[in-house]
């Protein structure tokens, strides 16, 4: 029995051995040429003028050309776009983040009349394409006298940011025991004293996820700037490179230089927050 | 359909409510409430009264009934900006899908470490923000110095003028919107990894083979992820905006015209509120009868664990 049984596990193993070296080679592949533009990117970045049009091409550039960096930076007033955009995305988090946390408290905490119906309500907006809602917004906001401010891209996220913020903290807040809030109300804390010293606190990993998201939505939000925005010094990161593209057609080093710099630090934030990206992505088109 | 999660819980008919608790709870929800009318629904209702007008912003709007809505069926590139706009969803779409629901499977295979760094890898093109993204891909489809063109030339082949050719730019953005797959494939892979491996182990001792384990296994328990990404990809590419606008400019020969890209020339280059409000109920309508069609065929046929 045993000798029999024996080849044809080893068999089976060799097999398995040969579909997982498929499966790495298959993947590995795959994920070469997946990375080869990011390669492009930032080897073209480095290239000067004259070796950016050699053939065949060169992926070590020599000599490397870090000059590219800052003249990109200066022929365009980038460390005004950047400026601008860190500013939209300080205003931006505190607006989502804080509104999108009290409303997800409100439908999580407490009971009151019509509380579901409100909720569905406001999810619904979900829903609507947002171009249906570009021309009117646009037309409201030219009226409030507040084209070419930040104002359209600023003031509508102290309304609770995006509803879906809001389902993500009702969602997170119900797994937060009602005898904590119970206990705190005991000791004379406040509803608002609950929520900010005793609720938030237990909620970093939804905090977390909100203020990537937030960072990732405001950092590359191109139609929003580019509709409202006119003047070149209010300018964002997107709304610049777009206008960098058409000035400098067809420098295309310098244009990677920049490209480079505007993708990097959303890079950066996913790589210090993996885990928090991968469970909201997952939360949003997982849950029910 | 993601958003039934919860429900009620203790808020049945008949119960009675505490005022002070009704009251803080409406406090706390207010900004989200006044949101919904300042930001949706004032301007919804504006916008049915904004596409029954001619206005062009220098003047004030004239009432035309539904003028708007009978010229643009008449527009030729009205016409030609659904076409680029179907063509491209109906490709992109299932490759997208396709692709991403293979890689996530293969992904799913293991969870050692290289696995973990081969995912990540597959990830983070579709972090890449939208306009440098285009930037890169014009360069990438360069005719003369482009990679792929590069890539074409060593292998022999012809160069390809992926953006000066009216029959091949639209495939070449197909191509470059392929290239973020990995966010279709993240929730897939989250799906996946949802799956209880008992299911899988119970299959096994049963003697159901790979393939068998597949189809009857994790494709019928994936169809509410697979449908939810089908949705979202639907709605998604009906709203294409970036690439058309920033690479292509819409050309060669309006052979990249989305829809989206015309309704904003119309907006905010013609400065035509009006006919651009009527295009976007449009495109309302038709994401929502395709959403209801999806939900009417597929929607059944989409199984729940446990329910």
């Amino acid at each position: 029995m045993g000798t029999r049984t024996m080849p044809a596990g080893a068999s089976l193993r060799r097999q398995a051995r040969i579909h997982r070296v498929w499966l790495y080679a298959v993947l590995v592949l795959g994920a070469v040429m997946l990375t080869t533009p990011f390669l492009w990117m930032t080897t073209s970045s480095l290239k000067d003028e004259a070796h950016i049009w050699l053939y065949p091409p060169q992926w070590i550039p020599n000599p490397l050309h870090w000059q590219n960096y800052t003249r990109a930076m200066q022929e365009h007033p980038f460390h005004l776009f950047f400026r601008n955009t860190l500013i939209l995305v300080v205003v931006g988090e505190i607006a989502t983040v804080g509104s999108a946390s009290i409303c997800g408290y409100g439908f999580a905490k407490f009971r009151f009349p019509g509380r579901e119906l409100l909720f569905g309500f406001a999810l619904a907006t979900l829903m609507l394409p947002q171009i249906v809602l570009l021309i009117p917004q646009f037309i409201i906001f030219r009226y409030l006298g507040w084209i070419d401010t930040y104002w359209p891209l600023l003031v509508p996220l102290f309304f609770g940011g995006n509803a879906f913020f809001v389902f993500l903290f009702r969602q997170f807040f119900r797994t937060i025991p009602d005898e904590l809030c119970e206990a705190a109300k005991m000791d004379g804390c406040s509803e608002l004293g609950i929520y900010g010293r005793i609720v938030l606190p237990l909620s970093k990993p939804v905090l977390t996820t909100a203020v990537i998201f937030t960072f990732v939505g405001t950092w590359n939000d191109f139609m929003g700037p580019l509709i409202y925005i006119n003047t070149p010094a209010k300018k964002t990161l997107a709304l610049g490179l777009a206008h960098f593209k058409g000035y400098y057609g067809t420098q295309w080093h310098l244009l990677m230089a920049a490209s480079v710099v505007v993708t990097v630090p959303v890079l950066i934030v996913f790589f210090a927050a993996q885990r928090y990206f991968v469970q909201g992505i997952a939360f949003s088109g997982l849950k029910g | 359909m993601m958003l039934k999660a919860g429900g009620a819980r203790r808020a049945g008919p008949g119960h009675s409510f505490n005022r002070r608790e009704a009251l803080w709870g409406f406090v706390f929800v207010s900004p989200i409430l006044l949101g919904t009318v300042l930001w949706f629904i004032v301007p919804m209702l504006a916008a049915v009264y904004i596409s029954l007008t001619d206005w062009t912003l220098l003047r004030p709007p004239t009432l035309v009934g539904l003028d708007n809505f009978i010229s643009l069926f008449r527009d030729r590139l009205v016409g030609q900006s659904l076409k680029v706009t179907v063509i491209f969803t109906v490709a992109a779409v299932p490759l997208n899908l396709l692709v991403a629901f293979a890689t996530a499977l293969l992904l799913n295979f293991s969870r050692s470490r290289t696995m973990y760094v081969i995912r990540v890898l597959y990830y983070l093109p579709a972090l890449v923000p939208p306009v440098a993204n285009a930037v890169l891909w014009s360069w990438l489809l360069n005719s003369e110095y482009g990679l792929i063109n590069w890539l074409l030339r060593t292998m022999g082949l012809p160069k390809v003028l992926w953006l000066q050719d009216p029959d091949i730019a639209l495939s070449a953005l197909i191509v470059m919107s392929l290239w973020g797959f990995g966010a279709t494939m993240i929730i897939f892979l989250a799906g996946l990894q949802g799956i209880p491996p008992e299911l899988y182990e119970a299959a096994k001792i049963d003697g159901a083979g790979s393939r068998h384990r597949l189809f009857r296994i994790t494709i019928p328990l994936m169809t509410p992820v697979i449908f939810f990404n089908f949705v979202i990809n639907m709605i998604a590419s009906f709203q294409v905006f970036t690439a058309g606008y920033l690479i292509t400019a819409g050309g060669p020969n309006n052979s990249t015209l989305f829809y989206v890209l015309h309704l904003y020339r119309n907006a905010f280059e013609y400065l035509k509120m009006g006919y651009a409000s009527a295009m976007a109920w449009v495109l309302f309508f038709i994401i929502l009868a395709l959403t209801l069609v999806v939900f009417r065929y597929f929607g059944r046929d989409v199984y729940y664990l446990g329910s």
